[in-house]
């Protein structure tokens, strides 16, 4: 049913790579008692998403099939599973740093490209749109709120600190 | 009177104005002055942006804090999204050092530098920890006689370590500022599971995300509730829009009313749902408005 995995296709180096977000040394200390996923909300619904499987993908160091595995992007962050591992394991914090070295090896999905762009050119991700505004009137309220969305200095700061980090160019489309 | 910013987000101003509304009123009934927050910006949202970069994610959170610390008070939120990137945030850049030192050289770029002279509070354990449940109960003019399903959300209680709210398994202030109001907290199945929105599951797998809330909405409309409260307006969001979603791909039709907390307690102190936005949104349910606009004295 399932392939072989054979220790010289295995890369050591992404496990300390992993274990260098504070916290994620405790990877090593997982023994696979499927506590996190058998509490799972995503997994009663998704069967296929399997946290303890992604983690002991990562302390195997199975690069690769792991930063582009179709199911990394299904955890919700409910945090069930960081706060009942018997072994202190932080499963979550964990899962979003390899996330994160899955989009700086240029693996993102499209629709999180999108969201990333949004919030780099307009400062949040969720911006404003006509029928809000009408309501926002309605209520009383500013049409435009005391956001980013009001104040241009402010959107230009945001815009400084993503230039500055290089988020634009790690979220834009790629050539 | 005490003082706080009233740090928006996105969700709440950009989609659910209500949530907006309704906090100013019912956090300034009970004596506690919201001071807008001129200029902050998506918190960014912790499951994705945190996910991209967590520099970015540091950066963008400690300048929405930095805000705040400069107006020299504490900065409240009504998301539980927003709560776990602002207070995980603050609680990281107080603790390391170093990590300081790198978010405040991004910052340098604005002219701003992260302190760590503020907390960031929930509206709900700010409620619960400042104003006190008693205090509640005593601005509630007219008793909400609904029986609700309360749905904490995760990122108000998860990771515990950063929260100390009590057990993450059975939490109970949240009902018992439920209840303060006069309603009825009603036991449902899974009470404490994921929406399903978090995480950028929504954004990337809808269809997924939508099978999670189902289950939430099967689960309290089993339980006879009128309808469910919550303190996250991407819960509200997930639970509401998602049923239209939630209708069109799976069918299913559950006309159930979602409630922000602060929208629940604006009806206990008399306020109308028009005037609380509790009629915007986005899965209409005409009986239940007329039901809650009995509660109030038409003031």
């Amino acid at each position: 049913m399932s392939d072989t995995i054979k220790t010289s296709d295995l890369d050591k180096a992404f496990r300390d790579e992993v274990m260098t977000e504070p916290g994620a040394e405790k990877l090593i200390l997982c023994f696979n008692c499927t506590g996190c996923t058998a509490g799972c909300t995503m997994a009663e619904h998704e069967p296929n998403y399997n946290i303890r499987q992604l983690l002991r993908m990562a302390n195997l160091g199975m690069r690769d099939e792991l930063l582009n595995h179709p199911y990394l992007w299904n955890c919700t962050t409910c945090y069930k599973c960081q706060e009942r591992c018997p072994q202190g394991v932080p499963n979550v914090d964990i899962l979003l740093k390899i996330r994160t070295m899955a989009v700086h090896s240029g693996i993102m999905l499209d629709n999180h490209r999108k969201v990333a762009q949004l919030m780099a050119k307009t400062g949040h991700a969720v911006p404003i749109n006509d029928d809000t505004k009408e309501k926002r009137k309605k209520l009383g309220l500013n049409e435009i709120p005391e956001t980013v969305h009001k104040y241009p200095d402010a959107l230009e700061e945001v815009h400084k600190i993503i230039a500055k980090t290089k988020f634009d160019k790690l979220t834009e489309d790629k050539s | 009177m005490s003082e706080l910013s009233f740090f928006l987000g996105c969700i709440a101003p950009n989609r659910y104005p209500g949530i907006e509304k309704a906090t100013k009123i019912v956090m300034e009934e009970l004596g506690v002055h919201l001071r807008e927050l001129k200029g902050a910006s998506c918190c960014p949202a912790p499951g994705v942006f945190r996910s991209f970069d967590k520099l970015t994610w540091l950066a963008l959170a400690s300048r929405n804090v930095v805000l705040s610390e400069e107006m020299g008070i504490d900065l409240l939120t009504v998301c539980n999204g927003c709560f776990g990137s602002l207070v995980d945030a603050n609680n990281l850049l107080k603790e390391d050092e170093e990590l300081r030192s790198d978010v405040n050289k991004v910052l340098a770029e604005v002219g701003r530098e992260f302190k760590g002279t503020i907390r960031v509070r929930h509206i709900m354990e700010y409620l619960y920890e400042d104003v006190g449940v008693e205090k509640v109960k005593e601005s509630v003019k007219y008793p909400v006689d609904l029986k609700v399903a309360v749905h904490y959300g995760c990122h108000l209680i998860k990771p515990s370590k950063e929260r100390h709210l009590g057990s993450i398994e059975n939490p109970t202030f949240f009902d018992e500022l439920v209840e303060a109001t006069g309603a009825e907290s009603v036991m449902y199945k899974d009470k404490n599971a994921c929406c399903g929105a978090g995480g950028g599951v929504r954004t990337s797998a809808l269809e997924t995300a939508l099978k999670l809330a189902r289950a939430k909405l099967e689960n309290a409309k089993a339980a006879g509730v009128d309808c469910i409260v919550d303190a996250c307006p991407f819960c509200h969001l997930q639970m509401d829009v998602g049923q239209t979603e939630i209708a069109a791909k799976f069918g299913d039709v559950f006309n159930m009313p979602i409630v922000h907390y602060s929208q629940l307690l604006g009806l206990g102190m008399g306020y109308t749902p028009q005037e609380l936005g509790i009629d915007m949104n986005y899965a209409k349910n005409d009986e239940f408005i007329a039901k809650i606009e009995k509660i109030g004295g038409g003031k």
